[in-house]
């Protein structure tokens, strides 16, 4: 395979041209990628150090550090930062831009413009969104649900427009993805030979072009609704604010899974790289990937089993909502079957991916308990949805976000980063994560009501452990961060191929050149070939 | 974007770097344009399950706005966009018969049908406000003299619809003045006219938009 170093020149895509402007005008997906990953990882500070304020409020009963007001205000903007800005972008327009051409074996995206707007969209809806800060800031949670968000007198309007900017960027990303899968696979990459991340996110860049519409058109009829008051949604006029909500989950729901899937992929990665074994299961993986997918479509109404629906319709949903289990375990007993009696390494890549199945396990059996139709109505919008939800979200994508990185780091930047302080990342991070959230299972089963500013003195004890894990939380992704600036700048240079992987991106130099391989790779075998 | 440079005979494109040929980035921009169409259709999706779910609620109500809308100027409205739908296919068809000037003709009659579409829409918005038809809760019952207590639902959904298609309406022309810039210049011929065909497609969605607008808002009911 063709190996640039060989050729002597050490010209790559971070010093092919240099200055700010070469990186904002940047048609080259690798270093859009790079720039969605400072752009993010500062998003999640933002969000980070909310969930901090949140989590400190809630040490003790009563007013902490902040009044009610302030603590909707901040509960607000740590779920609409975390969500539109951190995890729905984050692994596709990082690690997928990044790596997806590369996998294929494709020098660039399929619509190079086009993924520079979408950075552009990301980062202008991301202005305004944050704009609110300095106008009325907004209280009506990440969901803007009405009718109170017809009602509050804050920047709703601004705040929905934003998102709807986000929107267009993630579908700009998706539909790029789609059609560079489709046509510049390189010669012999049949598709059934791409490796199993470009399946999680060509997976993920179908429900971005068919899901993220109808939540611009939802955002639109709640701006309409605002300034023109149409009455779609307000029941004086005839509407129905339940209506909203069908809408808004109608893409939220899939979002979740355009969170999780890109995770899956990397997990797929890292476990079969590391365990030294051809991936169990491919064409299983890959296809509970288009499965979750295609169900996600068909289960929004289990956020409404307690809005008034009709029974039929919540058991319908609720059963359903089960069938998401049966690909999501497909995944999990492949990984489980790969590692069996492979030659697993533990490195920090590797760490995250075990994490990823631990805490991803939890989140989906809790997500499977909040299928079912009774539990539901008995722990909806309690803490245990709270602790489920971020299981799923921080556990997973978070963990396989970490994951990646430290996986894809060599590649990247052509740098080592200090395996030491990566290991110790991963022990704060997720030893904090169960100290955090696994209490929250217990108080939201003991009946405390998420959301809420204030609680009753009996929810203190677990309450205070809950705050205690997110500074351990903090401290591990500070750790990280370290790890990631330290190998910027002091790591050694890394090899071609440092973790023995086989997908196509460990065949070129690190960090790849412009154009990705010097010689356009053909594909005569399989992604994962080693026993 | 660095193209490769093909022998530059007649009318060769210089087709982008990733690409393997000029053939390779048209089936693929091709196919990205169509992929944005599922989207648009998406988006208008969900106002159309929002109508179909409130005419199922107060189909009276509907029937009675229906009526106070013109549904002649709705029709000539149709028949406009569905001509400008000839006239940039044919725009497409004279590019690929190298014949610039005509296709010019055409995209610029079409740009012409998309301005006659939003003046008719204009006179029909101005008259709607002078009888005080307003959407949602600025429609005056007692006024306007409504049947139905939530007749300003249906103006809701009127404005709502007709006016994302309108914001639509106006893109599509301002795209076409972009690619009839571009004709002018002499950038397409018959071996390049990607960009034209993605603003037909688009167009002609936006077309195909209002032919299910125009009865379901003016003649079901």
């Amino acid at each position: 395979m063709a190996n640039a170093a060989a050729h002597g020149s050490d010209k790559n895509y971070l010093n092919e041209t240099s200055g700010i402007w070469s990186w904002l005008t940047t048609l080259d997906h690798k270093r859009i990628g790079i720039m969605y990953f400072v752009t993010v990882m500062f998003f999640f500070l933002l969000g980070g150090i909310m969930a901090l304020l949140i989590r400190l409020e809630l040490m003790t009963p009563g007013p902490t550090i902040m009044t009610a007001d302030t603590y909707n205000q901040v509960m607000t903007y740590h779920g609409a930062i975390m969500v539109f800005m951190v995890i729905i972008p984050g692994i596709p327009a990082i690690l997928g831009n990044f790596f997806l051409p590369i996998h294929i074996g494709a020098k660039d995206v399929a619509f190079p413009k086009l993924n520079l707007l979408s950075w552009y969209c990301l980062m202008a809806g991301a202005l305004l969104a944050f704009s609110t800060l300095f106008t009325h800031k907004i209280d009506t949670g990440w969901t803007f649900y009405t009718p109170y968000s017809i009602k509050t007198g804050t920047s709703v309007v601004t705040m929905v427009i934003a998102a709807f900017i986000m929107g267009m960027s993630s579908i700009l990303t998706g539909l790029n993805f789609i059609a560079t899968v489709h046509k510049l696979r390189a010669p012999g990459m049949t598709m059934y030979r791409i490796p199993l991340f470009v399946w999680a996110l060509y997976s993920t860049a179908i429900l971005q072009v068919l899901a993220t519409p109808v939540l611009g058109i939802t955002l639109l009829l709640l701006t309409m609704e605002r300034t023109f008051g149409v009455g779609i949604f307000d029941p004086a006029l005839g509407g129905d604010p339940v209506l909203f909500q069908h809408f808004f989950w109608f893409y939220s729901h899939p979002a979740v899974y355009i969170m999780i899937l890109p995770a899956m992929g990397i997990v797929s990665e890292v476990i079969a790289t590391f365990s030294r074994k051809t991936i169990f299961g491919y064409t299983a993986i890959a296809y509970s990937s288009l499965g979750i997918a295609g169900v996600s479509f068909f289960v929004w109404g289990h956020h409404m089993f307690v809005s008034g629906q009709s029974a039929t319709a919540g058991i319908l949903f609720s059963f359903i909502t089960m069938l998401v289990g049966v690909p999501t375990a497909i995944k999990m007993f492949n990984w489980i079957a790969t590692m069996y009696k492979g030659s697993v390494q533990m490195q920090s890549p590797m760490l995250f991916a075990l994490g990823f199945l631990f805490l991803f396990a939890i989140g989906g059996v809790t997500g499977i308990m909040l299928a079912v139709l009774p539990i539901d109505v008995h722990f909806h919008d309690t803490y245990f949805v709270v602790a489920h939800f971020h299981y799923v979200m921080v556990g997973g994508t978070l963990m396989a976000i970490m994951g990646g990185f430290y996986y894809w780091f060599p590649k990247m930047f052509g740098k080592m980063y200090n395996e030491v302080t990566a290991r110790l990342s991963f022990v704060f991070i997720f030893i904090g994560f169960n100290v955090t959230f696994f209490p929250q299972f217990v108080l939201g089963a003991m009946g405390m009501p998420r959301r809420y500013f204030d609680y009753i003195p009996a929810y203190h004890s677990l309450n205070a452990i809950s705050t205690v894990g997110s500074w351990l939380i903090a401290t591990g992704f500070l750790i990280g961060l370290y790890t990631i600036i330290n190998g910027l700048t002091k790591g050694e240079k890394a090899p071609m191929n440092p973790w023995g992987g086989k997908t196509l991106e460990w065949t070129t130099a690190s960090p790849p050149p412009h154009f990705n391989f010097d010689v356009e790779p053909v594909i005569t075998a399989g992604p994962y070939e080693y026993r | 974007m660095s193209t490769d440079s093909h022998s530059a005979h007649g009318h060769e494109h210089h087709f982008a770097h990733h690409f393997r040929s000029a053939e390779h980035e048209y089936l693929t921009s091709k196919e990205g344009i169509w992929l944005f169409m599922v989207t648009e259709i998406l988006m208008f999706g969900g106002l159309f399950v929002g109508y179909s779910i409130f005419h199922n609620i107060y189909p009276e109500m509907f029937a009675e706005g229906a009526k106070s809308l013109d549904w002649k100027m709705g029709f000539t409205n149709t028949l406009v966009l569905i001509f400008s739908s000839l006239t940039m296919a044919l725009g497409i068809y004279f590019l690929q018969k190298n014949q610039a000037k005509k296709a010019a003709m055409s995209l610029a009659i079409t740009i012409l049908c998309g301005a006659i579409f939003m003046v008719i829409k204009y006179f029909e918005y101005t008259h709607k406000f002078h009888l005080g038809l307003f959407p949602g809760r600025f429609l005056d019952v007692a006024k306007v003299g409504a049947q139905h207590a939530n007749l300003g639902m249906y103006f809701g959904f009127y404005y709502c619809m007709t006016g994302l298609h309108g914001i639509h309406v106006l893109l599509g022309m301002g795209l076409i003045s972009w690619v009839l810039f571009r004709t002018v210049r002499g950038d397409f011929n018959s071996n390049y006219y990607t960009a034209v065909e993605g603003v037909g497609i688009f167009w002609h969605i936006v077309d195909l938009i209002w032919i299910f607008l125009f009865p379901l808002l003016y003649l079901v009911g």
